[in-house]
């Protein structure tokens, strides 16, 4: 406690409380105040108010019968889960494609243009190969699922069904020592991750705050959903017919997220068994009456705001990343570029958990932004040699194929998409809500051990199998 | 007709319960009288959750979901439906 | 050219966030659960020759300090003193939004109570006598419906009525236990002689016997800062206690 500078101003107050606290005998204070001004409101609201039918009243909430029943609770949150996911990988399909070949021809015309004003090769290779090629890409992978993602998951969340799942789940996050409302911090992390660490604040105990802030990370955000769903839909739906891909696809990210909330109770449970030791504390949660949502605006306003802002910081990051890849890959020293070298260097550890030196190397270029880390990857690929002309989307898994890819290189980079470490912006909101490098770092290291931890366990079975 | 006080966590599905007692103390306390848990006031028993906890219950034309380890600390008598 | 400053106080889940964007046309996607707004969103529109300033205070169940949001939206109140408090109430359980309407009542008298989702509450047939809330209240009482741009303009007149002048309202004292009231006619000497008029006595003097060591906390620090002459000065500075 500061000394006081005015000696009239901080002691008289402190007398005001005491002579305040004389004359109460125990806590009943607030039990009168409370009671006193809801008898008046009652009294008010007996006068002011009247029901024609009190049944009506309470068929706002007759969905949650079923919503949160023992036999239909779960069932539903999966089937919801689920359908968001068809909806967002069927529809996405094709304007994804149309986005990519429009993208490709322009291209083509960037391309002779360059060609037709003798433009250096290098001008050309850092403009249209790695600027614009970059950015296209992040734009026709990832803005169709997000426009139809975030429109999705507004109605969902204006609708009201969020605090049910939050309801619902409860007893797994209390278990895991967690805290109720981490289950509404993790729905924002499926937007984003650093916003939802700005979210951990409806969380008021620091103990548990501290949980949701670390396995945060463990949903997919944005950055993320067009990297699983992109894999699941190349290596894991292929087998199957054209109609049931889409689902299969939808399933499999499904399985994704599951995997990444079981991580989240795990590392959850062991933290508050650990480093962060205590028991749940209280809260109360407020289930809110379901609300029509007023569906066009919802959707206008959720595809424009959100897939626009998505959109934008994609191609701020994305861009400079392209550029910066396409100048690495194309110095050479010694016979290969920077990036092969890189990728040499890495290539021995990425090998033993199932991934390759330019995956791990374009994690690690990614660190910025979650969105990057695919473009750097299959820029990183072409530059590397093989070069293939990649203007549909269909022609990516065939770069993929050509640098060895298997089912298990898909399914370890889209484990090992899940659980990395956070993107850069997520990392400063960690260390500007914590103010502490100590859980900062944790809250990388934790993810990233995890992350090599299960890749490694499924590469070495995999390979022991002889699954690959 | 004399009638026993009983938590909330061991009150029945849709019952209708008059609070007569909170021993919550501290922040969680303010925070229940401030939702409307406050002794005389009626209290109409939601839904459990579909792993049996926490329950839903319906205060003031609102819902509000406890766990059991605070629900089982408000006590309060069953009441006809429609009692005021 | 007239200014004002306008706080939307409200419970959680009473679309206060949809009033907000619906008058500032900052177009924010709003939330369904308790405790969403963490942040508090500012925002200006002008009306004929009038701007208003409006600030969305936290969602909060009440002004006490049991939480971060709650001391934040009282501070504002309290030290702030907007030219105009909004208290955004939900049609459809007004029994529970009353309590923080009535806390609000007890802070400032330049309040306006906004009774949103009237719609919603004719769907469920509950019926609001408005003219009686308003008669209770002792301030002016509007229905509305934000989502669907009813009564908004109704709102807007009061909230420029009460800010101006034109209409000061009165609002209702609660009268507490003869325990309690007797012990406030103790404490409210002394606090005017200690604080002045600056801050609502009676208010200040619930909160002590509350025991609300937060609030004096705050009051220690606004103490030792210069004083400024009256509250209304507070409000041409523009920082607020966003954090």
């Amino acid at each position: 406690m500061g000394k006081p500078f005015a000696t009239n101003s901080a002691d008289p107050l402190d007398a005001l409380l005491s002579v305040a606290r004389n004359s109460v005998e125990g806590s009943a204070v607030r039990d009168t105040i409370v009671s006193d001004i809801y008898r008046t409101s009652r009294s008010i609201c007996k006068e002011a108010v009247t029901y024609e039918d009190k049944k009506k009243l309470s068929s706002a909430y007759k969905l949650d019968n079923i919503v949160t029943s023992k036999i239909w609770g779960y069932p539903i949150m999966l089937a919801i889960l689920g359908a968001v996911f068809w909806i967002t990988i069927a529809g996405a399909n094709v304007p994804s494609a149309m986005l990519a070949d429009m993208f490709g021809v322009v291209e083509g015309y960037l391309t002779a243009g360059f060609q037709a004003v003798h433009a250096p090769d290098w001008l050309h290779g850092i403009l249209v190969l790695g600027f614009f090629r970059g950015t296209s890409w992040v734009v026709s992978v990832m803005l169709p699922p997000m426009a139809i993602f975030f429109p999705v998951f507004a109605l969902l969340e204006n609708f009201g069904y969020l605090p049910r799942v939050a309801f619902n789940m409860d007893r797994l996050f209390k278990n895991a020592g967690g805290h109720g409302k981490q289950a509404l911090t993790m729905s924002m992390g499926f937007g984003c991750n650093a916003a939802a660490i700005l979210s951990t604040r409806i969380i008021e105990s620091p103990r548990e705050r501290m949980l949701a802030i670390l396995t945060n990370n463990f949903v997919p955000c944005n950055g993320r959903w067009p990297t699983l769903i992109l894999l699941a839909s190349l290596f894991m739906a292929t087998s199957a017919t054209s109609g049931w891909q889409s689902l299969i696809t939808a399933l499999i990210v499904m399985g994704m997220v599951l995997f990444g909330i079981v991580i989240t109770l795990t590392v959850s449970w062991t933290l508050s068994k650990t480093a962060l030791r205590g028991v749940p504390t209280h809260y109360t949660l407020e289930l809110p009456p379901y609300r029509r949502p007023q569906i066009w605006k919802t959707i206008l306003i959720a595809s424009k705001d959100k897939s626009w802002s998505v959109l934008k910081r994609a191609v701020i990051v994305a861009a400079p990343a392209g550029v910066i890849t396409w100048i690495l890959g194309n110095i050479y020293v010694g016979g290969d570029s920077i990036l092969a070298h890189m990728a040499a260097f890495f290539d021995p550890f990425a090998q033993i958990i199932g991934l390759d030196g330019y995956i791990l190397m374009a994690f690690i270029l990614g660190l910025p932004a979650n969105e990057i880390v695919l473009p750097i990857l299959l820029m990183g690929y072409m530059s590397s040699g093989a070069m293939v002309d990649v203007e549909g989307i269909d022609n990516i898994k065939d770069v993929f194929l050509q640098h060895g890819w298997t089912w298990l290189t898909a399914l370890n980079m889209m484990l090992f998409s899940l659980l990395h470490y956070p993107c850069g912006t997520t990392l400063f909101n960690i260390y500007k809500e914590t103010k502490s490098v100590k859980w900062t770092l944790l809250s990388a290291l934790i993810p990233l051990a995890i992350a090599i931890g299960v890749t490694f366990l499924t590469a070495q079975v995999a390979r022991v199998l002889g699954w690959v | 007709m004399p009638s026993i006080s009983i938590p909330l966590s061991d009150a029945l599905m849709g019952s209708h319960i008059c609070l007569d007692r909170i021993d919550v103390q501290g922040i969680l306390r303010r925070r229940l009288l401030d939702l409307g848990f406050v002794p005389g006031n009626i209290v109409e028993v939601m839904q459990k959750s579909p792993l049996g906890d926490p329950i839903a219950f319906r205060v003031n034309n609102t819902i509000i979901a406890l766990r059991k380890e605070e629900s089982s600390l408000i006590f309060g008598e069953y009441v006809g439906s429609d009692e005021k | 050219m007239n200014s004002y400053t306008i706080a939307l106080a409200g419970n959680p889940n009473t679309g206060k966030s949809t009033l907000f964007n619906t008058l500032t046309g900052l177009r924010q996607h709003t939330g369904n659960w308790a405790g969403k707004t963490v942040v508090m969103a500012e925002g200006e529109f002008s009306r004929g020759n009038t701007t208003f300033r409006i600030i969305d205070l936290p969602g909060t169940y009440s002004l006490y300090s049991n939480s971060a949001d709650e001391e934040v939206a009282r501070d504002y109140i309290i030290f702030e003193q907007p030219d105009v408090t909004i208290v955004v109430l939900d049609a459809t359980s007004l029994e529970r939004n009353l309590n923080l309407a009535l806390q609000v009542l007890e802070m400032t008298p330049r309040v306006v109570v906004c009774v949103n989702l009237i719609d919603e509450a004719k769907r469920l047939g509950i019926r609001i006598d408005l003219e009686k809330i308003s008669q209770r209240l002792g301030v002016p009482c509007i229905a509305i419906s934000a989502r669907n741009h009813i009564g908004i303009e109704n709102l807007l007149d009061q909230v420029e009525k009460v800010a101006n002048g034109t209409i000061v309202p009165n609002p209702v004292q609660i009268t507490y236990s003869d325990q309690i009231e007797s012990k406030l006619a103790q404490l409210e000497p002394l606090i005017e002689k200690t604080l002045g008029s600056r801050f609502p006595t009676r208010w200040i003097a619930l909160r002590l016997l509350d025991g609300d060591e937060s609030l004096l906390r705050t009051l220690k620090k606004r103490m030792q800062e210069p004083a400024t002459s009256s509250g209304k000065e507070c409000l041409t500075h523009g920082q607020t206690v966003c954090h």
